[in-house]
């Protein structure tokens, strides 16, 4: 048996969005308070959880490629294409730090509960059909500054695939020691129970308003 | 049943989770996770009901309309999976909580706009980008590609500048 498999069905498509959907949800990410206070610095699940997630499937990836269990570039690995994918980050940034979701944050805020989650979402397919809309005269701009084809970190810097994980290793170690100490002076992060209980109505600490269904 | 939520994990054992599902669909499908390709989809869908004739001529949408039925894909299902995934998690942790959520300094009505003004930006620059944080940052930055990081860049640095320009939003 050679992996990746390579296969798109429908049980393979369920139980990536299961676990995905689920480690989410446990991180907190269905809370638009939480996931927006990383912007105020008080709170840095953001940061922490999606540096942890790289990390572990970069070194995943890694270690099955030294291993001989995944050939070569046997992954899909996007391409650059400079301008277009700088401010397409700028605007889900931006959209997030306003809007309180990105795309698979939302979903997550549907299934917990959040009715501003669904009208994120019809704000996305919105935005989503005046970009194809517009697609034409933006053409130039969607394909300029392409980079190398599926250009890798290791690639552009010129060292080992190895040197650069340590490198992400250590600025993760950094990153979340610096953010555990401005969480601590903010007051945050924020807990279950707070973001469970809607703005303007103190925590019950006996009982929450969360709603069992 | 109302009963006290159960505690968020903490984020080390929600990232090596998250990793490890991002690792596990790299291993069973060859690409990673993503959530806009569903978006983007459901909006070609949803656009070739309105105005079929103008959805099948468009430089974007037609193709996904040419291949035939535009849901019919790998990513629906992910797409799913998530929300029974999510739904499963806050259930079972008593974490459902239907409001709308927002900052103690703004009424419902103005989350709303708010939701949704985000909600066009971000599904605007999803199509730029070429995907999303699940997409380009998270599964882009696990195989180390540039691009994941350009992106990654670009979402942090927007997300402050805006958080600051709107600190009423949230605080």
């Amino acid at each position: 048996m050679s992996f990746p498999l390579y296969d798109y069905g429908i049980a393979s498509g369920l139980i990536s969005g299961v676990l995905f959907g689920y480690a989410l949800e446990g991180a907190g990410f269905g809370s638009p308070r939480k996931l927006t206070a990383q912007f105020s610095l008080r709170d840095f699940a953001v940061f922490k959880v999606m540096f942890t997630a790289v990390l572990v499937c970069a070194v995943g990836l890694y270690l099955l490629r030294s291993g001989g269990i995944i050939a070569e570039n046997a992954v899909y690995v996007p391409t650059l294409f400079f301008w277009a994918i700088l401010v397409g980050g700028l605007l889900i940034g931006g959209g997030f730090a306003l809007g309180g979701y990105c795309p698979g944050t939302s979903l997550v805020g549907i299934s917990s509960g959040r009715i501003d989650a669904v009208v994120f979402t019809i704000g996305m397919i919105g935005g989503t059909t005046a970009f194809a809309f517009v697609y034409e005269p933006l053409q130039n701009f969607y394909f300029a500054a392409k980079g190398p084809d599926a250009q890798r970190l290791p690639d552009l810097l010129g060292i080992p695939e190895w040197a650069v994980l340590v490198i992400l290793g250590v600025l993760a170690l950094a990153g979340f020691a610096v953010g555990s100490l401005l969480e601590r002076a903010r007051g945050g992060p924020l807990t279950a129970e707070e973001v469970c209980t809607p703005a303007g109505e103190e925590p019950l600490s006996a009982s929450g308003h969360a709603m069992k269904i | 049943m109302i009963e006290k939520p159960q505690p968020f994990w903490s984020p080390v054992a929600a990232g090596v989770a998250l990793g490890l599902a991002l690792l596990l669909t790299f291993v069973i499908t060859g690409n990673g996770l993503g959530a806009s390709g569903f978006i983007t989809r459901f909006a070609a869908q949803t656009s070739a009901w309105v105005a079929p004739e103008a959805t099948a001529t468009n430089a974007y949408f037609g193709p996904f309309i040419q291949a035939g039925k535009p849901l019919a894909s790998w990513i629906t299902w992910e797409a799913i999976g998530v929300l029974i995934g999510a739904y499963l998690g806050s259930r079972n942790a008593g974490r459902i909580s239907v409001q709308v959520e927002r900052g103690p300094s703004i009424g419902r009505g103005e989350r709303l706009i708010y939701a949704l003004i985000g909600g066009v930006l971000v599904g605007f620059g999803a199509r730029l980008a070429r995907g999303c944080t699940s997409g380009l940052g998270l599964s882009g930055g696990a195989t180390l590609a540039v691009a994941g990081f350009v992106f990654l860049i670009g979402f942090f640095a927007a997300g402050f500048l805006v958080s600051a320009v709107f600190r009423r939003a949230w605080q």
